[in-house]
């Protein structure tokens, strides 16, 4: 291999930076050859995607950075059955951007189209439809990986089933796919019915949720976090729905991917590559306080017709969004409780947040269904995932309390999500995960990488104090 | 080479951690700034010759924050072949690099009559070409990171040649040569260059020196470099009065300068 120089990287969220050989492979081959690199030169190696997670998950301080972002191929696409193969750094968007047009779209997506394949499965993410679709990991039906190993294998739920429900949720740390077989969902058009209302409370919120779930393809809340008293956790739900066949009186017009593409500019007028630095202005606690109100005060019960892009890749929207947080960026904590636990322990840390004067400048919630992957955050109940801007002066304070949520969401039964929370300590996981995972992990992580070739900064603060 | 097999804590967002490079840490400035350092919640790796010193002053450190926050690896400077591998793997140990201080110095006393190359020869190796043995691949990287800060430890000693110690009046003056053509070569590149010229400090090196006047404590001197650090100065003395002092000195003509005696 080539001299390899250090350079700067970062997390997606602005939150943390490091040096790291960032190594671009053109080819599959050249993973063998950077597996051999880093074992020569004693160097850890995290898989990178997209680098979208909001914490350590695709970083390695001094150690390389496996960038799979130019193995982007389409291998194989069949428009008849909806089954595409294709390498891992083909993006979300080149994805939808790829089956649209045939009547096709991506089963799961996450709020970002900018998310990799290998990065999805890695994390195993979720979207707006995670009750009814499931994970992305429910929806692949075959893989191929390179584990540190030397080995070469193919996954499927049936063969190599306990590496296929390992490595898809993994978080990169037992092999590296090489290609990814995944099964489409057929659409009628390149709209989705919306529909959106306004929830006055916490407890409405979650049963707008329950209540809409089985009623509807997508289901999403908004969370004013700075509503305080009765209004407590209100916010704003958005259901949406394919259309039936034929509904689309012109399906074709629709599904073309020029109609999807997210407008330039906001209004039709603000530069939307402009836009976060207008929104850094009213990211402070009285300003989000003045816009959260606002957006529920002109909240409407109405229905609409929206594409597919706008209505999932809300992220998008503002291009550089996570700017607008400042130099210091933000972290994401995103909870997951069991229906019945969840009023109370978020009705606690919504408070609790508010006590302090740290609310959460944004709070989406959504409704979950367990599955079988190993290292799983879902489960039958709710999501809440908060941001917050950190600043010089409240680290100490978010931080702790960080750590009181942590307490609450145990006590609750809940569980975290290794692409968003970044200060889960490694007993806390022990917690939720339970030791019979860690353990089956730990086991894996043996077989596939007996050297700990794979180690992110991730697995390093997580998983290695656990074995 | 050796290492303390202790694992550093991992940085968060919430618990971020600047990463540094201390050579020349095992008494004096070098020690005072390993505290002053670890205090303020820097990961450091420690580099010294002295095994045993290090040893004592890393487990102090450890033991009185209760966790990991530096590493030490035995290091001569005069190794220059060693240093590209070892600043990997200092690198990768410490999970990055923010910061590199160079602190190894020597003042080997020389008599007014004495003319010895290999006295010179030392200070020049440790003083010098240690340092820029260290200086050229951490440029290299602070330039390729877009962000970084050194820091050098000169001298008040290197602004003017003086009866009694030729070699290490020139080698410090070197040395903040080169630092200052680090700063104009990496300020465009965001990084900051920090040289220290201290006056007399409390420490083993000025133990034979008889008047030392206006001598600090180790402690103050690491206090006023960390100041300098957080403020990206790009040169300061310490202790401060020094900068008026050695403005008079470098401004003494040589007529009278050749008859002084110290």
């Amino acid at each position: 291999m080539k001299k390899l120089t250090l350079s700067h990287l970062g997390n997606f969220s602005h939150s943390l930076d490091t040096a790291v050989y960032h190594i671009r492979p053109r080819f599959v081959e050249e993973i063998t050859e950077i597996f051999a690199f880093a074992r020569e030169n004693d160097l850890k190696i995290a898989p990178r995607g997209a680098g979208r997670s909001y914490n350590d998950a695709a970083l390695k301080g001094g150690g390389i950075v496996l960038d799979l972002s130019l193995l982007r191929c389409v291998q194989a696409w069949d428009a008849e059955t909806g089954i595409l193969r294709a390498e891992p750094g083909l993006t979300l968007e080149t994805l939808w951007q790829y089956i649209l047009p045939d009547g096709w779209w991506p089963p799961v997506v996450s709020g970002t189209m900018k998310t990799t394949l290998g990065g999805c499965l890695g994390m195993n993410i979720h979207g707006k439809n995670n009750f009814k679709m499931g994970t992305v990991g429910e929806n692949i039906l075959e893989f191929d990986a390179i584990l540190p190993n030397g080995k070469e294998v193919t996954c499927s739920p049936k063969k190599n089933s306990k590496l296929f429900h390992a490595m898809i949720s993994g978080m990169g740390m037992l092999g590296v796919f090489t290609s990814v077989t995944m099964q489409m969902k057929r659409v009628y058009s390149g709209l989705v019915n919306v529909r959106e209302w306004n929830v006055p409370d916490l407890e409405a919120q979650l049963y707008a949720l329950l209540d809409g779930a089985p009623r509807n393809d997508y289901i999403v809340g908004w969370l004013d976090g700075t509503a305080r008293g009765k209004a407590l956790g209100r916010g704003q739900i958005h259901a949406a729905n394919y259309l039936a066949k034929d509904e689309d009186p012109d399906p074709a017009e629709t599904m073309r991917v020029d109609f999807q593409t997210l407008p330039d500019t906001f209004f039709g007028v603000v530069p939307k590559s402009k836009l976060h630095y207008l929104m850094s202005l009213g990211l402070s606690n009285l300003g989000v306080r003045a816009v959260n109100t606002a957006k529920y005060l002109v909240g409407r019960n109405k229905s609409y017709q929206q594409p597919h892009a706008a209505f999932h890749f809300l992220l998008d929207y503002v291009p550089d969004w996570e700017k607008s947080y400042g130099k210091q960026g933000l972290i994401q904590y995103q909870s997951f409780l069991p229906k019945e636990t969840a009023l109370d322990a978020w009705t606690e840390m919504l408070k609790l947040s508010q006590k302090r004067g740290l609310p959460t400048y944004l709070g989406v919630t959504k409704r979950h269904r367990p599955d079988k992957f190993l290292i799983s955050h879902a489960l039958d109940g709710f999501s809440l995932a908060f941001d917050f801007k950190i600043t010089n002066n409240n680290r100490a304070k978010l931080s702790e309390m960080v750590q009181d949520f942590d307490k609450i969401v145990l006590d609750a039964g809940g569980r975290f999500y290794f692409a968003k929370n970044s200060e889960t300590a490694p007993e806390i996981a022990r917690q939720y995960l339970g030791n019979e995972t860690i353990e089956n992990f730990r086991k894996l992580k043996e077989r596939c990488d007996p050297q700990n070739l794979l180690y992110s900064d991730l697995y390093e603060r997580v998983f290695a104090p656990l074995n | 080479m050796t290492e303390i097999e202790n694992k550093l804590p991992t940085a968060t967002p919430l618990r971020p951690k600047k990463r540094a490079i201390l050579v020349g840490a095992s008494s004096g400035i070098g020690a005072a700034l390993a505290h002053r350092l670890a205090d303020e919640g820097f990961q450091v790796a420690l580099l010294a010759r002295r095994a045993e010193m290090l040893e004592k002053l890393t487990n102090e450190i450890n033991s009185k924050h209760g966790e990991t926050r530096v590493i030490h690896y035995i290091h001569d400077v005069t190794d220059y072949k060693s240093v590209p591998e070892l600043l990997k793997k200092i690198i990768s140990d410490l999970g990055g690099l923010d910061t590199f201080i160079y602190n190894a110095g020597v003042a080997i006393s020389v008599g007014l009559k004495s003319y010895d190359f290999e006295k010179d020869r030392k200070m020049m190796e440790i003083n010098l070409l240690g340092a820029l043995a260290w200086l050229n691949p951490v440029g290299e990287l602070f330039q390729n990171m877009k962000s970084g800060q050194i820091v050098g430890i000169s001298s008040v000693a290197g602004e003017r040649g003086r009866v009694g110690s030729p070699a290490y009046n020139t080698s410090k003056a070197a040395l903040t040569t080169y630092l200052e053509a680090y700063r104009n070569r990496l300020t465009r590149y965001g990084v900051n260059v920090l040289t220290v010229k201290p006056g007399y400090v409390r420490t083993d090196m000025i133990k034979n020196v008889e008047n030392p006047f206006w001598a600090i404590p180790a402690e103050q001197a690491a206090k006023d470099i960390f100041k300098a650090m957080q403020k990206r100065k790009q040169e300061i003395y310490t202790a401060a009065r020094w900068r008026w002092v050695m403005f008079i000195i470098r401004n003494i003509p040589s007529f009278l300068f050749r008859k002084l005696t110290f």
